[in-house]
């Protein structure tokens, strides 16, 4: 009860946020037009064997979801610069119902962008079969879960000043090295980085439109990892974290 | 049982020190202090006396190195899950992006057993902009919205750290009716100020603190009487301050320019002494201590140095 009375407050504050909510659901729909709209009939992306439009979709997808649960770090930060989180350390509210309603907020964010984007993708002639677009939802889901807990420890950690840059910078090269551009392939270099981050498996939801498995069992293996050790992370910087900014 | 019940707030021995690179700070060194059910109490002392970081051992926020301290008998971190307690912190801005009464309604959802939304709201005097944004508000607005958000769990405690800086003086007496009119439900209500006159006008009593300890501890009336009778104000240039402490029933003195100011235990025996060595003393004032003078002698040390010249750092 108390915990779904703070969450609601975060989405009443977060969905009245216009500037918020413009630059990030605007963004990536702007991006997939101008990218895929023009290329619309590429069924064979780079060889990858995904058309265009479910390529950059998903991409998409994965960029604003990123940005969006990165970003709940900024709110965090400011609120921690104006004092609300000291504010709130003198009130019952539980730090795991301080967290659920910042990631859920998080999620809701990325959850408006990825139906505004399968909306577009659907105009751009994007078809899968019901359970395709399931199983895509869930990966993407399950990908996001490590970004969401980043935003969390990013929020801890920096200021209200530093992680704007920190967390615009930080997406973009992990959009432009985890394939959100442009397939990677199956091999060189950027590849073999690629898949040892959470982003690169994010990304690569689209790949239910292969048939088969879109993820390899190293793919669930990566993001879990990623998810234990930032949390843990994030929790210490939360404990830490009771001292006057 | 019937006597631990009366205390509202106790610390016993409580203590806290900084350690950051290279310099360490004891930012309290270890204070009894013990506070009944139904006080209003004023912690004074200058920037670095600690007040912030004993304030922030109340509230749970941090924990002491040493000694313990308790809420109505709970360690401050059960007191708050309890909602026993409430504050009005030394903060930066509101959470932005909702409205009043949003803010002061999710508040009150987070406690057991809180106030009504509207009545926190007529309680801070918010009745009439409870609708408006939290960042469209003034600065002695904003701090309304920080009252109502610190009473609306009806506390047992409330902790108000320099609730008033800022504010200008119809909005700080607007203020303190509120905070009264609160205190009279037989609340514990425990202020931080730099405001003497506020300590005096409204709180039971004073505990001054200086360089981390607690240098008096009581009703306002008596701290002031703790202190030399007396101050002796005139103008005399060309004298040490160290010759003028000499002259007998002067407890301190202290010189401004070319203003030497007396703090006197007997200021009948040292205004004798002071015409009869120095005739050439002008525009002498002979005043009694106010609280004001009691906190300055509190908080000075024997040597003359005040505790405000000491390098601060910015936790306490």
């Amino acid at each position: 009860m108390r915990s779904l009375a703070y969450t609601r407050f975060e989405l009443v504050r977060t969905f009245r946020n216009g500037r918020l909510l413009v630059f990030s659901l605007g963004f990536p729909l702007i991006l997939f037009f101008i990218i895929a709209a023009p290329n619309r009939n590429e069924h064979n992306f780079n060889g990858s064997g995904i058309s265009i439009p479910l390529y950059y979709m998903v991409g998409l997808v994965a960029f604003g979801a990123m940005s969006g649960l990165i970003s709940s770090g900024s709110r965090i930060a400011t609120e921690r610069t104006d004092g609300w989180t000291r504010q709130l350390r003198i009130t019952p509210l539980k730090p795991s119902a301080y967290f659920f309603a910042k990631v859920g907020t998080g999620y809701a964010l990325a959850g408006v962008t990825m139906i505004l984007l399968y909306a577009s993708g659907l105009a751009l002639g994007v078809s899968l079969g019901a359970g395709r677009w399931l199983e895509m939802t869930g990966l993407i889901v399950v990908a996001c879960i490590p970004f969401a807990v980043l935003g969390i420890l990013l929020g801890h950690l920096l200021t209200a000043d530093s992680i704007g840059p920190a967390v615009g910078g930080l997406v973009s090269l992990l959009a432009l090295v985890s394939g959100t551009w442009f397939p990677l392939g199956s091999h060189g270099f950027l590849h073999d980085v690629a898949q040892f981050l959470p982003s690169y498996w994010l990304v690569r939801a689209s790949h239910v439109s292969l048939g088969g498995q879109a993820w390899t069992a190293g793919g669930w293996l990566v993001v879990a990892t990623w998810t234990v050790v930032l949390a843990i992370l994030a929790r210490y910087a939360y404990l830490r974290d009771t001292a006057r900014v | 049982m019937q006597i631990e019940k009366a205390i509202g707030v106790e610390l016993r021995g409580a203590a806290k020190t900084y350690r950051t690179a290279g310099t360490v700070v004891h930012a309290v060194r270890g204070i009894d202090v013990s506070i009944d059910r139904g006080e209003t109490v004023a912690l004074l002392g200058p920037n670095g006396a600690g007040k912030s970081t004993t304030i922030d051992m109340v509230l749970g926020l941090i924990s002491p190195d040493a000694g313990t301290v308790s809420l109505l008998g709970e360690p401050p971190r059960d007191a708050v899950a309890g909602g026993l307690v409430g504050a009005v912190l030394q903060t930066g801005a509101l959470i932005r992006d909702v409205k009043v009464r949003e803010l002061v309604a999710m508040m009150a959802a987070l406690h057991p057993h809180p106030l009504g939304v509207d009545e926190a709201l007529e309680l801070a005097g918010l009745a009439d902009i409870a609708d408006r944004r939290t960042h469209k508000l003034s600065g002695g607005q904003a701090q309304r919205v920080r009252f109502a958000i610190a009473v609306v769990p009806d506390p047992a405690i409330l902790i108000l750290d320099e609730p008033t800086v800022g504010m200008d003086v119809e909005a700080r007496r607007a203020f303190w009716l509120s905070v009264r009119a609160f205190a009279a439900r037989g609340k514990t209500v425990i202020f931080a100020t730099h405001y003497l006159e506020e300590a005096d006008a409204y709180a039971d009593r004073a505990i001054l603190m200086s360089r981390g300890r607690v240098v008096a501890d009581g009703p306002t009336t008596e701290i002031r009487a703790r202190v030399g009778t007396r101050t002796i104000r005139a103008t005399l240039p060309d004298v040490n301050a160290s010759e003028l402490a000499s002259l007998p029933g002067v407890t301190s003195a202290d010189r401004r320019g070319e203003e030497i100011v007396l703090i006197c235990s007997d200021s009948d025996a040292a205004i004798r002494a002071l015409l009869d060595s120095r005739p050439d003393v002008r525009d002498i004032e002979i005043a009694s201590a106010g609280l004001e003078d009691a906190f300055i002698e509190l908080t000075t040390d024997p040597d003359g140095t005040s505790a405000e010249a000491e390098p601060q750092e910015a936790l306490v």
